[in-house]
């Protein structure tokens, strides 16, 4: 994976966000590599989100570059940034489902928009994105109110790969999950990826998570990422990110990954 | 070109695959898939060789298709190096298929128009018993104010008043001071045929202070204040404030409808007196300025004009409009649930039923004054 020959999918550089004073990243830099699950991990308010929202384009940094599929996103067309948006999907903190649709008519959302296809189809394909994340037909006819924590994440995820993206970008997207569910979206996640060879980038909070799905982990402090693999990460004498990878949770969640 | 070419017959076919076979080409992908015979049967084989960058949507298309057209009687076979996915949409396209079948025989219904109609029954009976049980709970919470009068959020009802009164008062103003001008002038066009100019006066101060000073206040209040108050409880709603104050041992019917509906009772009959005033003003203004009629002459006419009780007439009609402005607000905010939608079209029906039975109340209080001389 370090090789260098290996174009980066996403690369962040020298990225300055500030909030009025408050300085948020102060030159972080950001790779992600073809096919790998990265784990983007810091305390609340180190803007993680921020990280996300400036990759997404909605969000203006105050400097550095941001290049996806190795285009500029500051410096795109119209169309360019149409093109752009479809080959990445985006699930949400909160699902951000829209909630006057239902889960059928939030997949087939964006199929609506840019492509021409008759309903029969459309049915077909939000059936078929239900299948990929494990959701029962009969959710279909849902709204979202009507679904759980994890229901709402997977339909989330489901809107997310309608476009067949080969880039997804997830904020927590096992946060407010129990365990059970939690560990059950780990492995769509990880079925997901194998099977559709899509690359990924978490946002996440949750050890196991991080444990069971990451091949590398960026973690961000004062305002830098420090990007390793899980087992270099965790030999990082950074006090924080140790504090973070040998806390009492996380020892939990490594014993586990380990078993 | 072709996105798919059948060759063979009888029980054995060949589907040849070629061109563009991503999302974008899904429309002519489906075109081609509907030319399909109906039904096959025995051995298709699909060779890939030719198509380019398979997307998941069309190849899941096509074995839908597939699936479909062979009713169990297809076989289906994939050759010249296949995407990765299709094994993956077979196995998905399966589990779907027995999971509908599971639930479409677990789901009774009871289909077309009784079905409909007994919805629709149940639904007005659920609304009448809301409305009702709202109504209840209002004066319960009432009925507590007098043992415990922190019950009654005297803050909270003087920024109601601020926001539906004090800040309405301009408009209020302007709409109640044009109309009666429009009815002045309407008046003195009529009444100068029968050189009666002077009953302009009678005929703006009778119409402002009984009908037209209070019945604008209060469809403009219903417009205001209605939306605002089922737009504002609404948002608390889907943010489930109203259930964290629930949760807190909180009564939301205490501390967020009781506060608005006191503040519109106070606040209405007072922006009636400002309407009236102005109405008042707009038919002594255009009565100089139309018939020349001076403003001393204009008032010592309008104190013949109207009886002690006209304007009572008008004024006690104010409380209760308020009230049902601020019970149909607040109301449908509370019944906000679930989406964005729901919120827009409850504040759209808070404000039309409010201003519809404001309306109608007006009519009812005008026969019954009727009857009692008032």
């Amino acid at each position: 994976m370090a090789d260098s020959t290996v174009k980066p999918i996403v690369r962040v550089r020298g990225l300055l966000s500030r909030f009025g004073a408050q300085v948020v990243h102060d030159g972080l830099d950001l790779e992600v590599l073809p096919n790998e699950i990265f784990g983007v991990v810091g305390g609340s308010g180190t803007g993680k989100t921020v990280l996300l929202r400036t990759i997404l384009g909605l969000r203006q940094p105050q400097g550095g570059s941001v290049e996806v599929y190795g285009r500029d996103i500051q410096h795109l067309s119209g169309p360019e940034r149409l093109a752009m948006v479809h080959s990445y999907g985006v699930t949400f903190q909160r699902g951000a489902l829209i909630s006057s649709l239902s889960i059928a008519q939030n997949i087939q959302l964006p199929l609506r928009e840019y492509y021409s296809m008759s309903e029969e189809v459309l049915d077909e394909l939000a059936e078929l994105n239900l299948g990929l994340v494990g959701l029962p037909p009969d959710a279909a006819t849902k709204y979202p109110a009507q679904l759980s924590g994890g229901m709402v994440k997977r339909a989330a995820l489901a809107r997310a790969l309608s476009l067949e993206p080969k880039l997804l970008f997830l904020d927590e997207p096992t946060s407010g999950l129990d365990p059970i569910s939690a560990a059950a979206f780990d492995e769509l996640l990880l079925y997901l990826h194998s099977e559709l060879r899509l690359t990924v980038v978490m946002i996440t909070h949750d050890l196991d998570s991080l444990f069971s799905t990451c091949d590398r982990v960026g973690v961000i402090v004062e305002g830098r990422m420090i990007t390793d693999t899980l087992d270099g990460i965790l030999q990082n004498s950074h006090p924080w990110i140790h504090e973070y990878f040998h806390g009492p949770r996380a020892r939990a969640a490594q014993k586990e990954a380990h078993e | 070109m072709n996105a798919l070419v059948l060759e063979g017959g009888g029980d054995d076919w060949r589907l040849r695959l070629s061109g563009d076979w991503s999302l974008g080409a899904i429309a002519q992908i489906e075109q081609e898939l509907e030319t399909l015979p109906n039904p096959m049967s025995g051995t298709v084989v699909c060779d890939w060789a030719h198509a380019e960058a398979p997307g998941i949507g069309p190849v899941w298309a096509l074995l839908a298709r597939l699936t479909d057209l062979g009713a169990g009687h297809l076989q289906v076979r994939h050759v010249g190096n296949p995407p990765h996915t299709v094994e993956l949409l077979q196995k998905i396209k399966h589990e779907r298929n027995a999971l509908k079948d599971a639930q479409a025989a677990a789901a009774p219904s009871i289909p077309g128009a009784l079905g409909t109609l007994g919805r629709w029954a149940v639904l007005q009976g659920t609304e009448a018993r809301g409305v009702l049980d709202f109504f209840g709970r209002i004066s319960t919470v009432l009925g507590q104010i007098a043992s415990r009068p922190r019950a009654l959020r005297l803050p909270s009802i003087a920024r109601h008043i601020y926001e539906t009164g004090v800040t309405a008062i301009p408009i209020v103003s302007l709409i109640a001071f044009l109309i009666s001008v429009v009815v002045a002038y309407l008046g003195a066009q009529q009444l100068s045929k029968f050189g009666a100019n002077i009953f302009v006066v009678d005929l703006v101060t009778i119409a402002v202070l009984r009908e037209m000073g209070v019945l604008l206040t209060a469809i403009i209040v219903a417009g205001r204040s209605g939306s605002a108050f089922a737009a504002e409880i609404g948002v608390m709603q889907l943010n489930e404030e109203t259930d964290a104050l629930r949760a807190m041992g909180m009564n939301p019917i205490e501390l967020l409808v009781v506060p608005r509906v006191l503040a519109l009772i106070i606040a209405l009959p007072l922006l009636t007196v400002v309407a009236d005033a102005m109405g008042l003003a707009g038919g002594g203004l255009l009565s100089l300025i139309q018939l020349h009629i001076p403003l001393t002459q204009f008032t010592v006419r309008l104190r013949e004009a109207i009886s002690p009780t006209t304007f009572w007439a008008g004024l006690v009609k104010a409380p209760v409009f308020a009230l049902l402005i601020g019970m149909v607000g607040t109301y449908r905010g509370l019944q906000v649930r679930e989406s964005a939608r729901e919120l827009g079209r409850l504040t759209t029906v808070a404000v039309v039923q409010a201003i519809f039975l404001v309306i109608l109340a007006d009519a009812l209080f005008a026969v019954l004054f009727e009857q009692i001389d008032f």
